[in-house]
Formats: structure tokens, sequence, C-alpha cells
């Protein structure tokens, strides 16, 4: 071998070619790990939709039913209920429901199709408790105005009866509406929104 | 030469073990004035251990599936020869971890152990409280409890309220729509191998970091300041192998008395080691009635409750932890040491224990208006201790350091 002058240029460029290169595949490669952590193909094909029988609920009462894993809650509200629904408006975050937390056919004054039944997924829009359903009137512990609702256990955020939201509690939207329709008087179906919806 | 000579003679060619033992024990000189709170550190390192050991052989037993998972908690207990002692142990282990932890932070707040040039000591333990939270937090789902699932739904929705990608970033965390099977399993797999090992390694640069520097003492002066002309060591060190070994020794006794008495007489600590509704198996459907986090979590959850609103709420939760890793640079006072500061921040220091404390306690209990607006002053007074510390400590009035340590 004879003496030979190194090429500093070149070796800086072979060396910064070597560590760009090398560099893009060990970014490259952690991309299958991450996506490795996302729903599987099992998670997403799961959450088929939910038949639920709503003839034997009593006026007032509420049925809960697992979709997608998550509590749906069916309530038969009274006319009372109904009635009373309105005089919230000014105490409440979004009473007329424009925020996109509901199909738009459930986008009226009840948030439902039928005006009694109310079907809303039990998930709390601040930290993801399941509310506490608390239909009765005026209950001690929350006080003279209150005409029915939910309330939230883990911290302390109140719905009324049309799953939407008081003012000056930590969870910012309205419940979520899942997407259903009817397929006959007493049979809903959950997960599903009415054909051309 | 005796065997054994020749034989660490023979390793010594190979490996440097006997430069090793000098470095970090035989010839590692800390003050010789260390005093009770320099326990922690040690005992930190023993709960650890203690933690690594039960914890491999609960994976023995334990199955991370969403309908075997509390099953098989319960086969540990009932069924396993000397189970329940391996899991209440771990149990018990991982809140006398955080005992441990805080006891040991707090050390340093009071003698300034975070001061020039402790900074990185402080980094990288600052990264180990973080890592250590992350462990606690996703070994609480293991067992697969009331409060297991409800508690990981609220911690991994505040992921949610990030704006644009939060919806996105839960998801992936979950693995699912809903903490789930998938859940449970990858929470596994990071508590049982990920984390410790990040653990482990962090505990290393912590220290190698201080074996660097040289130990802090409860006077915050500088020992090897003062060396011997000779030897070069330092006048006010002593090795750490035998003396603080030894000492070490005495506070794990102490220790151990306190852990076994809780293992054997109070495993579940009046529900505050081990919850009450987490013997009822998850329920996707219902909420427990009272959801919080142990108690090691719940100053920073009475933080959350006490804004408001949903994205500040967690942005003052995620700042109460990141604050404490700009400590080195906020405080400005001549002094490290608590003997020698002033009124003013000795004043401070308890007002910042007292919120702390409160805090903790009010994450504990059921939000009503009053404990909410209490929570928001101590929140206050939380932040006022971090952010107002470059101006209370400049002007605190200081007593002179000595110039030797004072025992």
């Amino acid at each position: 071998m004879s003496e030979q002058q190194v090429d500093n240029g070149k070796r800086r460029f072979l060396i910064a070619a070597t560590t760009a290169v090398g560099g893009i595949a060990g970014v490259a490669v952690i991309a299958p790990f991450v996506m490795s952590m996302m729903p599987s193909q099992r998670a997403k094909a799961a959450g088929a939709p939910v038949e639920v029988d709503i003839s034997k609920i009593e006026p007032g009462m509420l049925l809960a039913v697992a979709w997608q894993g998550k509590p749906v809650w069916v309530v038969n509200r009274t006319k009372t209920m109904l009635k009373d629904l309105p005089t919230n408006d000014s105490r409440l975050v979004d009473p007329k429901s424009e925020q996109e937390q509901q199909p738009p056919y459930a986008k009226n004054e009840f948030r439902s199709i039928k005006p009694e039944y109310l079907v809303v997924v039990g998930i709390c829009t601040h930290l993801g408790c399941s509310p506490t359903y608390r239909p009765e009137m005026a209950p001690p512990d929350l006080g003279p105005k209150w005409d029915g609702g939910w309330f939230c256990p883990c911290h302390g955020s109140k719905y009324d009866l049309s799953a939407r939201v008081y003012k000056d509690v930590p969870a910012p939207l309205n419940m979520v509406i899942p997407p259903h329709h009817y397929l006959s008087d007493t049979r809903i179906l959950v997960g599903e929104g009415p054909k051309g919806a | 030469m005796s065997t054994m000579q020749k034989l660490v003679g023979w390793i010594d060619d190979r490996f440097p073990l006997t430069s090793n033992w000098k470095t970090h024990l035989s010839e590692y000189y800390a003050p010789k004035n260390f005093n009770f709170w320099y326990f922690f550190g040690s005992l930190a390192l023993l709960v650890l251990v203690l933690q690594i050991v039960t914890g491999i052989f609960l994976t023995m037993n334990y199955k991370p599936d969403a309908t075997l998972a509390f099953l098989s908690v319960e086969y540990i207990m009932r069924d396993v020869e000397w189970g329940w002692l391996i899991r209440y142990m771990h149990s018990t282990g991982a809140s006398m971890f955080f005992v441990v932890v805080y006891l040991h932070m707090f050390r340093g707040l009071m003698y300034g152990s975070y001061r020039k040039p402790r900074e990185l000591i402080w980094i990288f333990g600052m990264f180990l409280y973080l890592a250590l939270m992350a462990e606690a937090f996703m070994g609480y789902l293991l067992p697969w409890g009331q409060m297991s699932y409800w508690g990981a739904q609220v911690i991994i929705s505040l992921f949610g309220a990030i704006p644009v990608v939060g919806d996105a970033l839960s998801t992936w965390i979950r693995g699912d729509y809903v903490v789930s099977d998938a859940t449970l399993n990858r929470f596994f797999a990071f508590h049982v191998i990920a984390l410790p090992l990040v653990l482990v390694g962090l505990v290393a640069a912590h220290i190698i970091a201080l074996h660097e520097v040289g130990s802090n003492n409860p006077d915050g002066i500088e020992i090897k300041k003062h060396k011997d002309p000779v030897t070069h060591i330092p006048l006010d060190g002593i090795p750490f192998h035998p003396y603080y070994t030894v000492k070490d020794i005495m506070g794990v006794v102490v220790f151990l008395m306190v852990f076994t008495a809780i293992v054997f007489f109070a495993p579940e600590m009046g529900g505050w080691f081990l919850e009450p509704d987490n013997f009822i198996p998850a329920n996707g459907l219902k909420t427990p009635e009272h959801i919080v986090p142990l108690w090691y979590f719940t100053p920073f959850y009475a933080i959350l409750r006490a804004v408001p609103d949903k994205f500040m709420g967690v942005v003052a939760m995620g700042a109460a932890v990141v604050i404490m890793f700009f400590l080195p640079w906020l405080d400005r006072s001549k002094v490290k040491s608590i003997r020698y500061r002033g009124n003013l921040y000795k004043t401070i220091l308890t007002l910042f224990v007292i919120s702390f404390i409160g805090l903790g306690y009010l994450g504990t209990q059921a939000p009503t208006a009053v404990t909410t607006n209490i929570a928001r002053v101590l929140s206050i007074i939380y932040f006022a201790f971090f952010l107002l510390m470059p101006w209370y400590t400049k002007i605190d009035k200081t007593k002179p350091e000595p110039e030797r340590v004072t025992g």
C-alpha cells in the first residue's frame, strides 16, 4: 500500500451520508412498533350494532346496555321530565346542541328521535367515568334546582335529562348520542343510523 | 498470596472489581454528619429490589388477560403457597416506595441537595419519580378490579384533553376504544419489563452522578474544600463502607419492622394501600360511587379537580410535577441548608408541606364547594412555593455557613 493523502472532505461526506441513511432507517423501524399499539383489526371489527328491546322500560327508568364496550343508556322520559327540560336552558353550556355530540337526526330539542326515549353513551365528557342516574327532584346533595339528570361521582360534572352538561362543572361537552334507529316501536338498534341518514 | 487474593487478582486483570469496590464503597468518602434523613436513599434501593423480586414471583401465577386477571390475583391470595405474603409484600412495597421517595425528596429540599453541582442528580431523581409513578399506575391496573379499571380510564382520558391529537393519543395508549384486554396486556408488558429496566438504568445514573460530585450533607457545605494535604481525602469525609453501610443496616432494620407490621397486620391500611372497591371485578358499565387514586397521586389529583376547565386542569396537574425539575435554577439563596436559611424560607417551606399534605388529603375526599375552594388556595400555595422562589430565597436573611461540618 502506498501512502495516500486522506481526503477529509470525502470522509466527512461518507460519514454524514451513512449517518443520515442509517438514521432514517432507524426512525423508520420505529413505525411498525408504534403502529402495533394501535387498535388491532379485531378491535376495530368489534363494536357491532346492538339491538335493544325498549318495551320493558318503565317511564322514568334507565336501561344500560354495552355497545363497543361502553355503557349505552336508554331512558324512558316521562311527560313531566320532558316539560322541565327547556327550563334548564340558561344553566347549560350547549342547550341547543350545537357541538357535534349527536347525529343530525338527534339534533333537536330533546336530543332524540322520539322525544321520550333518550339514547346516550353513558360516559362523562370530562375524564370518561360513567355518571350516576339521579332522576329525583331536588335531592339534598344536588340542590333545590335539580330536576333530574346525571351526576358524575369522579369530578362532580352534572347533566340534565337530555344529557346536556351544566355550566361550571369540569366536563366541557354534552354526552354523546350514538347512531341509532328504530327497528319497530319497541326495538332499537344502537350503532347504526336510520337509512339515508 | 492466598487463593482468595489470587482469584481477586485474576478478576481484576479482566474486570475492574477492586477499583469499583473502592470508588463506590470503601473509598467513597461521604460527609461524617449524615442524620436519619439519609436513610431514605438506600431504603428506596431496598424497596426497588423487594418489588423486583416479589414481582417476578407474582408473574409466575398472574394472568394478564381481562377474563382471568382478577381471578388469578385471588388464586395467588388463596391457593398459591405463601402467595398472600408475596402479593401483600408487593402491594405494601408500592406504597412504601412512595413513602421513602417522598421523604428522600423532602431531605433534598431541606438541605439544598439539588443545588449546584448536583443539578443532574436531582434531574435523574425526578425522572425516577416520573418512571415510578408510571410503574405504580400501570401496576394498579393489573388486578383488574373496579378501581383499577376506572382509575386507568380517568388517567388515560387525561391525554384526551390535549387539543387535536388527544383522542387519537388516548386510543393509541389503550389499544382500543375503551380500557380493555389490549390495555391490560400492554400495561403488564410495561409494568414487568419496560419500566423496571428504565428504573434500574436511572438508579445507576443517579448514583454515578452522586459519586462523581460527592454527597451533600445537613450543613449544605462542600467537604471537598478541605482535604488532607497528603492523602487528598476530605477531612470531614468517612468511607461509605463500613461506616454508612452499617448505619444503613440499622435504618433497614427499623424500616423492615414497620414494613412487616403492615404486611402482617394491616396490608390494606384501612383502604389507603388497597382500596375496597378494587375487590370488585372491573365493570365497564358502572363507575364506583367514589373514585380516587391511591394516596401517592392524590395531591396532583386534587390540583386537577381544583381547576374548573378540562384542559387547564390537566395542564396544572402536569405542571405541578414538571415544575419540580427546575428547582436547582429557581433557588437563588446564598446557602443550601435549611440550618442557615432565614425564617422566611422556613415559613414558606412549612406552608408548602401543609399544602402538599392538605392536597393529598382533599384528593381522597369527594369534592364539595368548600373543599374545592380550599384545594384552590392550597394549589396556589403549591405553585407559589416554586414560582416565587427566585424572589424569596434572595431576600431571605441567611446565616453564615460554617467552614467545616458541624455534626
